[in-house]
């Protein structure tokens, strides 16, 4: 209930930018562009403006390929950010979904290995939900666990699957590789996807009991919400989320591994954040993180030009999550 | 031997922003004194402790301990200057033990134990921990620790609340004897029957200012209750006059011999549609764990609830509001969203059964919000974030939510706490209004004077009990005041 008018500019500037919160993202997103491209004249925009115009498609469609997959699994920080909980078995459903998809596919086709790794990630979050809506163990802890138990279900699958060989679906390599018109055509799963995410975040009943659980659960259990029933279906939203994101990973690397899409998942959580999504539940947008998404993929653009030595990169790639998130949650008062 | 008080405070002054909690208060505290400090709710009492017991640093005024400046500054140093107290609230760590405990607080282990046994409690081993111990025995402790500690001046914070009648008895006897041997007592209580077995003086204090002291003897409650009472704030005249007709049929809401745990023991009422059933009690009487119940929040540890004349059991709230029983808590921060626009606010409601969980209908929402920002006029200029509106504003948003799903039966804990007079002078007659429409209102609030604003009929319950029905609309305060205190004059109904 402070005086509006009365608060000290800075005060004044972070509560502005709390409010519009895609603003100082996107002016970042472009600062890091002209980094970009002042660091390589020419990657972004091409010397000669041939048939690309101004901008090279062919570096902006590279920019949003690898940035789908990463900002599919920040809809699942997102979501459960919101309730003040986060999901750290993403990228172990992911890779699990990926998996079980290349193996099952060799043996019984692609229709029934889809479904099956779909199904996957549905049974993870479901075992999620329980545990954070009716056992009430944190999430955090939760996630963790249920994201151990299925690496070692999957190194367990791994040995009776073993001389299957895999196979990757044409229909996901289309998706995880190809392109139309420069583009890349995971835009087309990934497109409804976003919008499927802000309609619900913003124009269901599901999505204002995320922001009631996040905001206040007292409140919210007041007001007549089952906690427990919100926790349940948001997990399971976000393991099916993680294993759809898994079946696009898979067709843009085009091979399988036990930790395939383990990495994206601390950069999941960095472009929620990034995004201004509040890791203590009640704030968040999917734009935002969808902008964040794309702020980590140019950094890693950055870091890759710099031609460091993989373990260095990984490294600073922590360093900078970790400041950049530092830097936003100081300026915008958001946690 | 001289002749300085034990503890002397004058002109004690706190502030919160722009909150007066106490212009001008003082108290003295001789050798071998017992003096009840009182006061209505929100009088300053407990500002006042804890500026005497060091927690908080008062504005202007001094505290003269031994007639040596205590610069309280913090508990410790009120504990090493003489002043001990013991809150209503045990103040041991429950995951360790007794004699960690003590051990802790520096605590000389042999007067303690001599202590205990001397308040009647036989069976406590030191190595007992404290979190499976009965509350009543914490107060036990937290009292012989206290005693051990060897203070100048003892003060006693509601700590009978909730202890049973024996060891009343045995914890008055003990600090009657220590204080005709020298000890200075502080007693902060609402209860008369102690007070006036107890204390030697009152010392009442009135909107954070101290208005006097009563010699305790025949006939000091009614001078105590007359300067609690004092000028009293006008609060408007009420402005539906509706006859009161005693009324007949099946009640909305029948509460039968209603108890839970911790303090509410035996309750029963019946509120009818068109109703306004007041609540009359002091602080921590059962009220809370009343409305926890009918809330859906606790389950009752015995009794029954019938709504319409059909026995009902809450496991969750949802039961209840699916029952018409729709809560406002005391607490607005318990009941809001605070990050969150009004319009989610008020809307909470609509989206909680999983059916709703779909598109929202924005147009009936935005109708029935509406409507209920119209009806309570709230005002909505300071848009976006709840937290950045006013109190009673915020008020009116929790009260809202309800008027925008439709009121069958309101539980309305405390709705007025902490708001302005403007805002309480809208909530009345609203309250009357919803009652008229065929609502049954459950009213608690800790002002007495709202209840004959507001109600028809109140209920006084007093240590968990329901001790009286009276009808409120021609309630004066005085009798309001004397039925919280449990100073009924036998005319009680049931």
């Amino acid at each position: 209930m402070s005086d509006l008018s009365t608060d000290p500019p800075l005060v004044r500037i972070g509560r502005f930018l709390r409010d519009n919160p895609m603003i100082p993202l996107l002016v970042f997103l472009f600062l890091l562009i002209a980094v970009l491209e002042a660091m390589r004249p020419g990657i972004v925009m091409p010397v000669r403006a041939g048939r690309d115009g101004l901008i090279s498609t062919f570096w902006v469609g590279n920019l949003i390929k690898f940035a789908i997959p990463l900002a599919m699994l920040a809809a699942c920080q997102v979501l459960t950010m919101l309730t003040a909980g986060i999901d750290l078995s993403v990228g172990v459903v992911a890779t699990v979904s990926a998996f079980v998809c290349a193996t099952l596919s060799s043996i019984w086709g692609v229709a029934p290995a889809v479904l099956i790794a779909l199904a996957a990630g549905v049974m993870v979050g479901l075992v999620n939900g329980f545990g954070v809506g009716v056992v009430r163990v944190h999430p955090l802890i939760m996630t963790l666990g249920t994201g151990l138990i299925a690496t070692g279900c999957l190194q367990v699958y791994q040995r009776l699957v073993i001389n299957a060989g895999s196979v990757v679906p044409d229909f996901l390599v289309w998706l995880g590789v190809g392109r139309t018109l420069g583009m890349p055509n995971g835009l087309v799963l990934f497109v409804p996807f976003a919008i499927f995410i802000l309609w619900l975040m913003r124009y269901t009943g599901f999505g204002r009991l995320l922001f009631a659980l996040g905001s206040n659960e007292r409140a919210a259990k007041l007001s007549g919400v089952r906690a427990w029933q919100v926790y349940i279906a948001l997990y399971v939203l976000s393991g099916f989320i993680a294993a759809l994101a898994g079946l696009l990973y898979l067709g843009m690397i085009r091979q399988t591994s036990l930790s395939l899409a383990n990495p994206l998942l601390l950069p999941s959580v960095a472009a929620a954040v990034i995004g201004g999504t509040s890791i203590f539940g009640g704030r968040g947008s999917y734009a935002g993180a969808i902008i964040g998404a794309l702020i980590l993929r140019v950094l890693d653009t950055m870091l890759t030009l710099m031609q460091m030595p993989e373990g260095a990169r990984t490294a600073l790639f922590g360093v900078i999550i970790l400041a950049v998130t530092a830097l936003y949650v100081r300026i915008t008062g958001a946690r | 031997m001289t002749d300085t008080s034990l503890l002397d405070a004058s002109g004690i002054a706190k502030s919160f922003g722009a909150v007066r909690a106490l212009t001008e208060a003082r108290l003295t505290v001789d050798r071998g004194e017992v003096v009840a400090l009182m006061g209505a709710n929100g009088a300053g009492k407990s500002t006042f402790v804890k500026i005497l017991t060091g927690a908080l640093r008062p504005d202007a005024g001094r505290v003269l301990i031994r007639g040596a400046e205590a610069s309280v500054g913090s508990p410790a140093e009120a504990r090493r200057s003489g002043l001990v107290p013991v809150y209503q609230e045990p103040s041991l760590i429950p995951d360790l033990d007794v004699a960690d405990n003590l051990r802790l607080g520096d605590t000389p282990v042999e007067p303690f134990r001599a202590w205990v046994a001397e308040l009647g409690i036989n069976r406590l081993k030191l190595s007992d921990m404290i979190g499976e111990l009965p509350l009543a025995t914490l107060r036990i402790l937290d009292l012989a620790r206290a005693l051990a500690a060897k203070p100048d001046v003892l003060l006693l914070d509601e700590m009978t609340a909730a202890l049973p009648t024996d060891l009343v008895e045995r914890v008055l006897k003990v600090v009657r004897a220590e204080a005709d041997e020298g000890l200075g007592v502080i007693y902060v209580s609402h209860r008369f029957a102690e007070i006036s077995q107890l204390c030697d003086r009152a010392s009442v204090l009135r909107d954070g200012r101290t208005v006097g002291d009563l010699p305790i003897e025949p006939g000091v409650e009614d001078r105590a209750v007359e300067l609690m009472l004092g000028q009293t704030l006008d609060l408007g005249a009420r402005e539906t006059s509706g006859a009161v007709t005693r009324k007949t049929g099946t009640p909305r809401l029948a509460v039968r011999t209603l108890a839970a745990r911790p303090k509410l023991s035996d309750v029963s009422f019946d509120l009818y549609p068109g109703e306004v059933l007041g609540v009359v009690a002091l602080e921590g009487q059962g009220q809370d764990e009343l409305f926890e119940v009918l809330a859906g929040f606790e389950r009752p540890g015995a009794g029954t609830i019938q709504v319409d004349g059909v026995p009902v059991r809450f496991s969750h709230p949802a039961d209840a509001i699916a029952a018409g029983l729709t809560f406002v808590p005391g607490n607005r921060s318990e009941a809001l969203l605070s990050q969150r626009p009004v319009r989610e606010n008020v809307a909470l409601p609509f989206a909680a059964r999983l059916r709703s969980w779909g598109q929202l209908k924005l147009r009936r929402e935005r109708e029935r919000v509406g409507y209920a920002i119209d009806k309570l006029q709230i005002d909505t200029r300071a848009q976006g974030e709840v937290q950045r509106l006013s109190g009673g504003n915020q008020q009116k948003v929790t009260i809202g939510r309800w008027i925008a799903t439709g009121v069958e039966t309101l539980l309305l804990f405390d709705p007025t706490r902490g708001i302005d007079v403007r805002t309480k002078r809208q909530i009345y007659p609203l309250v009357r209004e919803l009652a008229e429409n065929g609502a049954a209102v459950l009213y608690y609030t800790s002002e007495l004077a709202e209840i004959p604003q507001a109600c028809d009929r109140a209920v006084v319950i007093f240590n968990g009990r329901v001790v009286d029905v009276i009808d409120a609309s021609a309630a004066d305060e005085a009798t309001l005041m004397r039925a919280a205190y449990g100073l009924t004059n036998g005319a009680s109904a049931a």
